[in-house]
């Protein structure tokens, strides 16, 4: 097939040609590529952002702080680091244990845990809220018994706790699962071998080890926790003042025609989203450090 | 060969870790989901087909499968092109874009629900417009397939970008001193490579779409039989206190993304032993 390739490069001595074919493409085509590329991305990544906070201070600074300020917002903004501060302290430990389990020991049935870890990323938000109502709900399994003792978790506090902590399941098992695997197993064994007990080793060996991944994935768990919508939405009942989060609370300004209100909350929760994608930034370019760092001392080594 | 359940290992903590790790997988995951599936099964066959066959529950899952493959091939394409122009060619601002690639996992549904809608509402920056064209966006089915193309966008692109990154110049310096062009030797060299790894992006992008809820309710306008998406379908009967409608829909809804589980496992698999062939391919040092 090769022998019949028209050459279109004729002129050039051979190694240029194989130099221009080969590096890349020609200007022209580049800059067209790139402008394809950049326009899709303004498209549907700078004009959201860009209408958020444009609409946030379409009345002025004011009436932005104002709206922050409403006893409703307060309270939902109160509600969503609640749940955020329940839900990821509680799936950093599993993470950890998890990955641990995981990225440290062969056992039997290892990839079905890795699956199941992974699914609650393949349930929609709906659903997730949708099987603690019927677990927990008045109609639901538990409902009966749970009425009889007074105990209420769907349409209250604990269920939406629970629906974040099922969305946010697998962030950090996830991002530290790889990390505990490439690491083998030679630095711990060393530590155990010099006389460390366990948990010395976990803290002062393994921990350091991971402590970027650790970071990168409690910051992705944070913001999906506190930007959860559909399953919150689900358990909470829209008990204004009491179970709406900030997600919820936009919902329910922007149907009440509320714009700028609804704009200024969400630009709380666009911020959120920023900050997280600059700590992911951050997080990847020094674990390239990192990772150049010890590809040199490698290479030293070698030397050596 | 004797069955042992864990390799022998010198490292302490396998049983807490483990303990602890199916506990809570039991507690917040498996056993919610399995009470879902029992609450199914109160329901007779007929009983469950009437709702889950019913013409306005049809109606939804084209809508939403259909939306969601045209935004999952939207981001096919784009992602392909976006990896390849952020791993290939240097232009300004391109760590910026390269960061904020991840924006639609980032940023909370919700958020981009009501800001797509703002863009692309009749009197908005983009709907204007369209509309002045004839081109209805919001509330129709093309605003469903704009938020799942948005809320889809990184999957492409960062399961394409590594494999781009990884993939030695060699192969495509010797397919050009064959005599290949350009586009020959992208077609049948670099594409290849990529091809796993874009469908695995691919694929996911397309699971995500499917279950997607707080980015279409603002821009679908909700109209039962034209632009009502199967998740709003169940918080609908829920709404209206139909529990054993909105289980029927949601098994459903879970028995389809456990089967797409399955494929997008293997094209997984299948990019990252494509990947270790072609670095094989090409060994590290050549002296």
């Amino acid at each position: 097939m090769a022998t019949t390739l028209p050459l279109s490069t004729r002129g050039l001595l051979p190694a240029q040609r194989v130099a221009t074919a080969a590096t890349g493409e020609s200007a022209v085509v580049r800059w067209v590529l790139i402008g394809v590329a950049v326009l899709f991305l303004a498209l549907f990544i700078f004009l959201p952002l860009a209408i958020v906070f444009s609409q946030a201070f379409a009345k002025g600074i004011g009436p932005y702080w104002a709206s922050l300020r409403q006893p409703d917002a307060l309270s939902a903004i109160r509600l969503t680091l609640l749940a955020a501060g329940i839900a990821v302290p509680l799936n950093l430990v599993f993470g950890v244990a998890a990955a641990w389990a995981i990225g440290k020991f062969e056992f039997f049935g290892k990839s079905l845990l890795i699956t199941l870890i992974d699914l609650p990323f393949s349930v929609s938000p709906v659903v997730s809220g949708l099987i603690y109502v019927l677990l927990f709900g008045l109609q639901g399994v538990l409902g009966p018994w749970l009425a009889r003792h007074n105990l209420q978790i769907i349409f209250a506090v604990p269920g939406i706790v629970l629906a974040t902590i099922f969305v946010t399941f697998p962030f950090v098992a996830r991002e530290l699962i790889p990390l505990l695997q490439a690491q083998g197993q030679e630095e711990e064994e060393a530590a155990l071998a010099l006389g460390a007990s366990g948990w010395q080793t976990f803290f002062r060996v393994s921990l350091p080890n991971i402590k970027w991944g650790l970071l990168y994935g409690v910051i992705l768990c944070n913001a999906r926790a506190m930007g959860e919508f559909g399953a919150v939405s689900v358990v909470s009942g829209h008990i204004r003042g009491r179970t709406n989060t900030m997600p919820l609370h936009v919902e329910i300004l922007y149907n009440e025609y509320q714009f700028s209100a609804a704009f200024a909350v969400a630009s709380l929760l666009a911020l959120l989203a920023l900050a997280t994608l600059l700590v992911k930034t951050l997080v990847e370019w020094r674990a390239r450090r990192q990772l150049a760092e010890s590809a040199r001392w490698d290479g030293e080594e070698q030397i050596a | 060969m004797a069955f042992t359940f864990k390799k022998r290992s010198n490292l302490p903590g396998f049983g807490l870790a483990l303990g602890y790790t199916v506990l809570y997988l039991s507690l917040i995951v498996l056993i919610p989901l399995a009470a879902t599936f029992l609450k199914a099964s109160a329901l007779s066959w007929d009983q469950f087909w009437h709702i889950v066959a019913s013409p306005r529950a049809v109606a939804s899952y084209r809508l939403t499968f259909g939306a969601s493959l045209i935004g999952a091939l939207i981001n096919l394409v784009f992602g392909v092109l976006v990896a390849w122009v952020l791993v290939r060619y240097s232009f300004p601002g391109k760590r910026l874009f390269d960061s904020l690639v991840d924006l639609p996992f980032a940023l909370p549904t919700a958020v981009a629900g009501i800001a797509l809608t703002t863009i692309y509402a009749p009197n908005g920056w983009l709907g204007r417009p369209l509309a002045s064209v004839g081109i209805k966006s919001a509330y129709s089915p093309l605003g469903v397939a704009i938020a799942l193309t948005f809320i889809g966008l990184p999957f492409v692109v960062r399961s394409v970008q590594p494999v781009l990154e990884d993939m030695d110049k060699e192969l495509e310096e010797a397919a050009a001193s064959l005599g290949a062009s350009r586009w020959q030797t992208f077609s049948r060299v670099v594409l290849p490579t990529i091809l796993p790894a874009a469908l695995a992006g691919f694929a996911m992008a397309f699971a995500r779409a499917i279950g997607e809820y707080g980015s279409v309710v603002f821009i679908s306008g909700n109209m039962p039989m034209r632009t009502e998406i199967t998740p709003l379908l169940i918080m609908t009967k829920l709404d209206q206190f139909d529990y054993a409608g909105a289980t029927a829909i949601a098994v459903v809804m879970l028995v389809f993304s456990l089967i797409l589980l399955l494929p997008i496992n293997l094209l997984q698999k299948w990019s990252s032993s494509r990947e270790e062939k072609t670095s094989a391919l090409v060994p590290e040092e050549i002296h």
